[in-house]
């Protein structure tokens, strides 16, 4: 009995700590989906992409990942405009978002990861920090840095996005356009633009996700694949946009996953994400903390 | 007029979204055969109640009853089928289907279903119909190349395609001529004439309102606040203060 | 054209290809038949959902394996023909797609994609942890070399039964094209309100729809593990199943039965092409290049070209 009660508190800590991860990983997609009602099913293509490049300067100069992806954010953010640039032109103003718009997408999720099978191969990469190895101990409980690390900066990143959207004017518009797209041409900005900006957020934020990715765990070109069950469940369940709610609903996920993972074997885990969906998608459309 | 047992009959109907009451407490009868005028300042819940009406929304509270039956729990399609039919306030045409397509929907999916149509009469019933509305020489074209007040006209067209017993028209008359209102009302009374078809104009235009309606009803803020003879209630106070501004 | 005048066509056209392939007698022009063939029905069975409703699913790879794992089982456990394997793994297929419909399609037109996205994920989970069929480490299937009442060897057989699938799949999506339930089908695409408001019971098209759709995405995936003889998890579920069976009907235009073939046609030989010359990582990355480039440049697919 003892062992198995300092397994499952072990699994709910790390579960914890996972769940701190996987908000990282799904904060752009609550910006993209939740807010902007645009289906980014690419996102996790580019949080790869944030993951090799911390590989990249990790192996070739011994950079910190996380370093490196807040230095890469501009051109991450870059992109992001420069995506959003050819969606709006191409499927939003035709008005087919839907088919065209949807594959657009899935076509990047799959050249992203084709191309990087083709430079880097199917091997694992991982990066070397001194915060990967060790381990806090608290009685029975064990916290690994790898994984307290990646928690403490994904909260950083929401609560900076937070302040960004509840306390500045584009910020505020971003908001307005997820709610009121009339009341944000009553406020004179162009849609257009600011949802150029939010999405260009979006994908910043794939570059920090990666980096913490990538600390938690080797990478190899297709795990994005897995990743894109996970982020739309707690979208979902967090309530579309919600950034309070994408948090509760990154830990639910990230507590269940685990605790399945430690008494029934990892290769269950995926199933769990997919079963939440399909739950949420056909009881809670609207997110546990929504209305029905 | 014939025969004086309601078609409609909508009790303690309430919508919300969000906080944002839409409905409160709507009463409403509409006899068979009636011409009845709906009007209200802009977003006092017009749209909103043919929502509820056809089925498009869910009301969290009230019953709408159609020839008497419930319609709780109703889809939309199936409230089509029983006769309903509404034209929608902003346009919302097939845009891969012709003209003629479009129409054709409403009698195979609603007309066919209550009494089988041979493949030809379905032919010239669409061109008929376009005919009535001044589009059989756009039948073979797509939506996109109508104007704004085709686009109503193609939508009104295609609510009468469902050959219904109530028909609803949303504001189908903003923007035309003044001869064009003049050939849609006239449209409209031979259908209620001739047809017996029940019929709910909802419309801004007061002059339209005014020639076509036997009975008017009007909404303000989610709330009935009239309903009776035309002449009588455009005096009414608080109608008014509502168009006015108090 | 009528039905019965179209599909007396397609055979002749089937007859003529299966001619050829004799002619030819070479073993790898029947397996590279095979797969051209197999994706046009997978994109035909995609259009039907996709093209016609506007519906996109993801989850290509989870149809297939219900038809091939449904395959090894009864493979393992009885001894029918192949046929009714078919017939079996497709039926289970539609209803798969019929049940992930039913649970996600009465909520935004996203949720069902992005639900198909992760079933496929989740199926690879399931069969993964499924030892009966081999788990991760695959399962081997004997395949017969012969096929005795015909008198042609297997892979010839495989080639026959794909190409009676292709002329089934292809012959339904043109019925259904000219058909009622074509029309319904295109007023889901265009405004589901206003098909709602005009008496199109747009749930249960959308059901029949994920239903034919799913089906015949099975039953091309239960002739698979013969043809592969050893069928594991990592390649049935390889993404590249569903970026070309969206990129086919999407690089064809999706407005008509034509348009999965034309693109069938032309990328599954480019590939095969492309596989044999440069390499096959390359020949997906080109695939999924098309894509791209399609949407955004030719919305209306190669067929578009030859409309006004
Ligand atoms: N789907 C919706 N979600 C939230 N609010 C809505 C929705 N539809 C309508 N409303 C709100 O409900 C109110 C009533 O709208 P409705 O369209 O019924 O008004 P209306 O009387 O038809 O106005 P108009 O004359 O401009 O057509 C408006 O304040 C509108 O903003
Ligand atoms: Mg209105």
């Amino acid at each position: 009995m003892d062992i198995s009660f300092d397994l499952l508190g072990n699994a709910l800590v790390s579960g914890l700590l996972l769940g701190g991860f996987y908000a990282a990983v799904t904060i752009g997609i609550s910006i993209s989906f939740g807010m902007l009602d645009i289906v980014n099913i690419a996102h996790p293509a580019f949080i790869l992409l944030g993951s090799y490049i911390a590989y990249i300067m990790n192996a070739n100069f011994g950079f910190d990942p996380i370093l490196t992806a807040i230095v890469a954010m501009p051109a991450f953010y870059a992109l992001g405009v420069a995506i959003y640039h050819i969606y709006d032109v191409s499927f939003e103003r035709r008005g087919d978002t839907a088919l065209r718009g949807l594959s657009f997408f899935f076509g990047l999720l799959f050249i992203t990861e084709v191309a990087l099978t083709l430079v880097f191969g199917v091997d694992y990469r991982l990066v070397e920090a001194v915060y990967i190895g060790p381990t806090l101990h608290f009685g029975v409980i064990d916290l690994p840095l790898r994984l307290l690390v990646p928690a403490l900066v994904s909260v950083a990143l929401m609560v900076c996005l937070h302040l960004y959207l509840s306390r500045t004017f584009i910020g505020r518009a971003v908001q307005a356009v997820a709610q009121d797209p009339l009341a944000l041409r009553l406020m004179a900005a162009d849609p257009s633009r600011i949802k150029r900006i939010a999405f260009g957020l979006s994908i910043a934020t794939a570059s920090l996700a990666g980096a913490v990715l990538i600390i938690i765990q080797p990478v190899e070109p297709s795990i994005g694949r897995e990743y894109i069950g996970r982020i739309f469940a707690i979208c979902v369940l967090g309530g579309l946009g919600s950034f309070a709610g994408t948090l509760v609903a990154a830990i639910i996920l990230g507590v269940m996953e685990n605790i399945t993972a430690t008494f029934f074997g990892p290769s269950w885990a995926p199933a769990v994400a997919f079963g939440f969906l399909l739950l949420t998608l056909a009881f809670r459309p609207s997110g546990i903390f929504g209305r029905a | 007029m014939s025969g004086a047992q309601p078609i409609l009959q909508v009790s303690g109907l309430s919508k919300r979204f969000g906080g944002f009451v839409a409905l409160a407490d709507i009463e409403l009868e509409v006899k068979a055969g009636e011409r009845l005028g709906l009007i209200g300042p802009n977003g006092s819940g017009k749209s909103t109640l043919v929502n509820c009406l056809c089925g498009t929304l869910r009301n969290e509270s009230g019953t709408v009853r159609f020839q008497g039956q419930p319609m709780d729990g109703l889809a939309a399609h199936q409230r089509t089928r029983l006769g309903m039919a509404r034209s929608f306030q902003l346009p919302r045409p097939f845009g891969t289907l012709t003209l003629a397509e479009n129409l054709r929907i409403p009698l195979l999916y609603a007309v066919q279903t209550r009494d089988s149509m041979p493949e030809a009469a379905i032919d010239k019933r669409c061109m008929d119909l376009l005919r009535m509305v001044g589009l059989h020489e756009k039948a073979t074209r797509l939506p996109k190349d109508l104007t704004q007040i085709e686009m109503r006209k193609l939508e009104l067209a295609r609510a009468m395609a469902a050959e219904p017993k109530l028909l609803i028209a949303d504001e189908s008359m903003a923007g035309l001529s003044n001869q064009e209102v003049d050939d849609i009302l006239a449209l409209l009374v031979k259908l209620n004439e001739e047809q017996g078809i029940t019929i709910i104009l909802i419309e801004h235009i007061m002059r339209a309102v005014l020639s076509f309606s036997q009975r008017l009803v009007v909404l303000v803020a989610g709330r009935k606040i009239a309903d009776g003879d035309p002449r009588d209630v455009v005096r009414q106070d608080d109608v008014v203060a509502a168009y006015l501004g108090s | 054209m009528k039905n019965p005048l179209f599909i007396l066509w397609l055979i002749v056209a089937a007859a003529l290809t299966f001619g050829l392939a004799r002619l030819v007698d070479n073993a790898y022009f029947y397996f590279a038949g095979y797969v051209v063939l197999q994706y046009i029905v997978l994109s035909t069975a995609w259009n039907i959902l996709g093209g016609y409703t506007g519906y996109v699913n993801f989850g290509i790879p989870a149809f297939i394996a219900v038809g091939a794992y449904s395959t090894v089982v009864l493979h393992k456990t009885t001894s029918l023909p192949l046929v009714a394997m078919i017939a079996i793994g497709g039926a289970l297929s539609a209803l798969l797609g019929v049940g992930t419909g039913y649970l996600t399609l009465r909520l935004r037109g996203t949720f069902f994609s992005i639900a198909t996205l992760a079933m496929a994920v989740v199926m690879q989970t399931l069969v993964t942890n499924w030892d009966f069929v081999g788990g991760s480490r695959g399962a081997y299937i004997i395949r017969p070399a012969t096929v005795q009442y015909l008198g042609i060897n297997y892979i010839e057989y495989l080639f026959l039964i794909m190409l009676g699938l292709s002329i089934f799949a292809v012959a339904t999506a043109r019925a259904i094209e000219k058909s009622r339930l074509g029309f319904g089908f295109a007023t889901i695409r265009d405004d589901e309100l206003a098909a709602e408001a005009s008496g199109v019971p747009t749930l249960k098209l959308k059901l029949i729809a994920c239903g034919l759709s799913g089906g015949f995405m099975g039953m091309a995936g239960s002739p698979l593990p013969y043809y592969v003889t050893y069928l594991d998890p990592a390649s049935t579920f390889s993404l590249s199943y569903a970026v070309n069976t969206i990129a086919m009907p999407l690089i064809g235009g999706t407005s008509s039965w034509l348009g999965p073939i034309l693109g069938a046609i032309l990328l599954g030989t480019l590939q095969q092409v492309a596989t044999v010359t440069i390499s096959s990582a390359v020949s997906l990355l080109i695939v999924g290049v098309l894509l791209v480039f399609f949407v955004i440049v030719a919305p209306k697919g190669i067929l578009g070209w030859f409309q006004k």
